[in-house]
Parts: structure tokens; C-alpha cells; sequence
């Protein structure tokens, strides 16, 4: 398993090796700071602690300014963990490229955040259908029925009722993307598809935990 | 840096002949057949331009056997191995849609000099 942090830029076309045309979304992947390693004997599973961004010293918080001390580490601003099973040997304190974890045609799952929709109503949140427009329906996108007055548990809302509330900006996994292209000189990797998040938001690209062939 | 627009621009062809709406061009296409590798031709008039940058498309329309056929062209794909400008066309709007509802003489374009 093989992971990096990176900042979506956004997204474009590039020409593959046959001239098609393929949508890319361009992640900036600079060199990832190895912080520390989880272990089976220790923690109880295998992980390594990534790292991106500079910070000023004096921004790191006193508990996190220690941790960083005692694993003998330059402070980062973003800090994520990567689960992985045994193999991959990053030294804690040594930079981990883009280039050493992925390479063109890799299969890759891709972990942001997502959009903020704000409150949002039913039928954009949970899909649910409109009402009429027109013909005297006073009924547009409302959120209709809750649940039956009586019989079998009713006269009730039940807990996990789809209704109205804020939407997005959550944690969003999109499984298997293809690796289009990495480009090392400029620590760019350019991902099939598109990948959850706005333009300059912080995403997690790992190997993907789907891996089959033929994936897109 | 804007690693996009960087991106973009390596892509993009420097050898496009200037041509506009109204236009007769000769595309060469390459065509795969198998594994095997051709170039084919398609000739009509330009019909519209339509985006910029990369993304940047024209439609060439030509009428074969009777039947219209349009294609839209990719202008910076790297499949286009050149586009020549067969005839300079006279045309007063940027889209030619019109085109498609004539036929024979009435979808004729005069010729600018």
C-alpha cells in the first residue's frame, strides 16, 4: 500500500498515448514529510503518518510541537494517516515523493473533502421528487409525508428520517481512479476523473483497496 | 503557479492554420484499424468554432451521397495530423447552422478574397 497527501487544483483534459482525450483532475503532490510509523507490535496495526505544509513554529500547538520533537521531526501543517500493511519502510523524517508512491496506471481510491452545499432541502440532499409547478399544486419541494399516524410503530418520526439539513463537506471516498500521468519534476499527479473537494482542498490518495482490473 | 494552465498550454498545437466559420478545410485524420495505423481525410466546410485553449472544437460539415455528415474536431488533438484551408468562405455569422436546412445551390458559400 502506498499513499500521498496532496492539494486538488483542479481539473483538465490531456491527450493519451492514442490522442484521445481524457478528463484529469491535477492534485499537487509535494514532498510528503514522514512523521512516524504505526506498527502491528505497538498500535496494533500498520500505518505511517504523512505531513505537508510549512508551518511556523510557533503555530504548532504544545502537544503536537512535542510529538513532533520527540519523533525528531520538522513540524508540518497537515498531518494524515495512511494504513498499510507491513512492507513499505519510510523513515520518520525523510521526504516521501509523489514519484516513489505512485506511477502512471496505478489504481488509486482518492479521500477529500466535499463541496459544502449548505442546508439544502430534500430533493436536492436525498433525491427525492418534486411536486407539480403549476395547476394550483402548492406542493413544490416540500418534504411531504413523515411516516403513517398508526400501526406497526407509527405515530412517530423514526430516527434516520431523510429530511432537510446541511449538506456536503464531509469525507468522501471515490474508489478506483486511474493513475493518468505523474509528473515528478513539478510533484503533479494527474488522476482519471474526478476527485471529491473544491479547487485547494487538502485530499489523501492512496492505493486503491478495490483493485481490479479494467478500472477506469 | 498555475500548474493548469501550464499544462494546457504544453499541449497545445502551434501549427493550426487560421481558419474561421464559413471556410472549406481538408482534415487529415489518423484512424486505427486494429493495430494498424491510416490517415483519412475529411473535407467540408467549417460550420462553427465553438471554445478556447484546449478544449477548442470545430465542426466541419459536408454533404456524401446525399446524407449531411458533420464531425467535430478536437483542434488541438494531437490525432489531427494537419488541417489545410481548401477555400475561404464569405459568410457574415459565426455559426452556420442554417446550412443544414439547404441544400444544392442554396448551400453554396461565396468565396472571400
Amino acid at each position: 500500500m502506498k499513499g500521498i497527501i496532496g492539494i486538488k487544483l483542479g481539473m483538465t483534459q490531456v491527450f493519451d498515448d492514442e490522442g484521445l482525450a481524457v478528463p484529469v483532475t491535477v492534485v499537487l503532490a509535494e514532498p510528503n514529510r514522514v512523521v512516524r510509523r504505526r506498527t502491528v507490535a505497538k498500535e496494533g496495526y500498520d500505518a505511517v503518518q504523512l505531513g505537508v505544509g510549512a508551518v511556523r513554529p510557533h503555530k504548532v500547538a504544545q502537544p503536537q510541537r512535542k510529538d513532533f520533537e520527540q519523533m525528531g521531526v520538522e513540524p508540518v501543517r497537515y498531518l494524515r494517516e495512511f494504513r498499510m500493511p507491513g512492507a513499505l519502510d519510510l523513515e520518520p523524517g525523510t521526504l516521501h515523493k509523489v514519484e516513489e508512491a505512485f506511477a502512471a496506471g496505478d489504481i488509486v481510491d482518492v479521500i477529500g473533502t466535499s463541496k459544502g452545499k449548505g442546508f439544502a432541502g430534500v430533493i436536492k440532499r436525498w433525491g427525492f421528487h418534486r411536486g407539480p409547478t403549476t395547476h394550483g399544486s402548492k406542493y413544490h419541494r416540500r418534504v411531504g409525508s413523515l411516516g403513517a399516524r398508526t400501526s406497526g410503530g407509527g405515530g412517530r418520526v423514526h430516527p434516520g428520517r431523510k429530511l432537510p439539513g446541511r449538506m456536503g463537506h464531509k469525507r468522501v471516498t471515490t474508489l478506483r481512479l486511474r493513475i493518468e500521468r505523474v509528473d515528478a519534476d513539478r510533484n503533479l499527479l494527474l488522476i482519471h476523473g474526478a476527485v471529491p473537494g473544491p479547487k485547494g482542498s487538502l485530499v489523501m490518495v492512496r492505493d486503491s483497496v478495490r483493485n481490479r482490473k479494467g478500472a477506469v | 503557479m498555475d500548474y493548469i494552465r501550464l499544462l494546457e498550454e504544453e499541449q497545445l498545437k502551434s501549427d493550426i492554420p487560421a481558419f474561421r466559420a464559413g471556410d472549406t478545410v481538408r482534415v487529415a485524420v489518423k484512424i486505427r484499424e486494429g493495430n494498424r495505423e491510416r490517415v483519412q481525410n475529411f473535407e467540408g466546410v467549417v460550420i462553427g468554432i465553438k471554445g478556447a485553449g484546449l478544449s477548442k472544437t470545430f465542426i466541419v460539415r459536408r454533404v456524401s451521397y446525399g446524407v449531411g455528415v458533420e464531425r467535430i474536431f478536437l483542434m488541438n488533438s494531437p490525432r489531427l495530423e494537419s488541417i489545410q484551408v481548401v477555400r475561404r468562405g464569405k459568410v457574415r455569422r459565426a455559426k452556420l447552422y442554417y446550412l443544414r436546412k439547404l441544400r444544392g445551390k442554396a448551400a453554396r458559400i461565396k468565396e472571400r478574397r
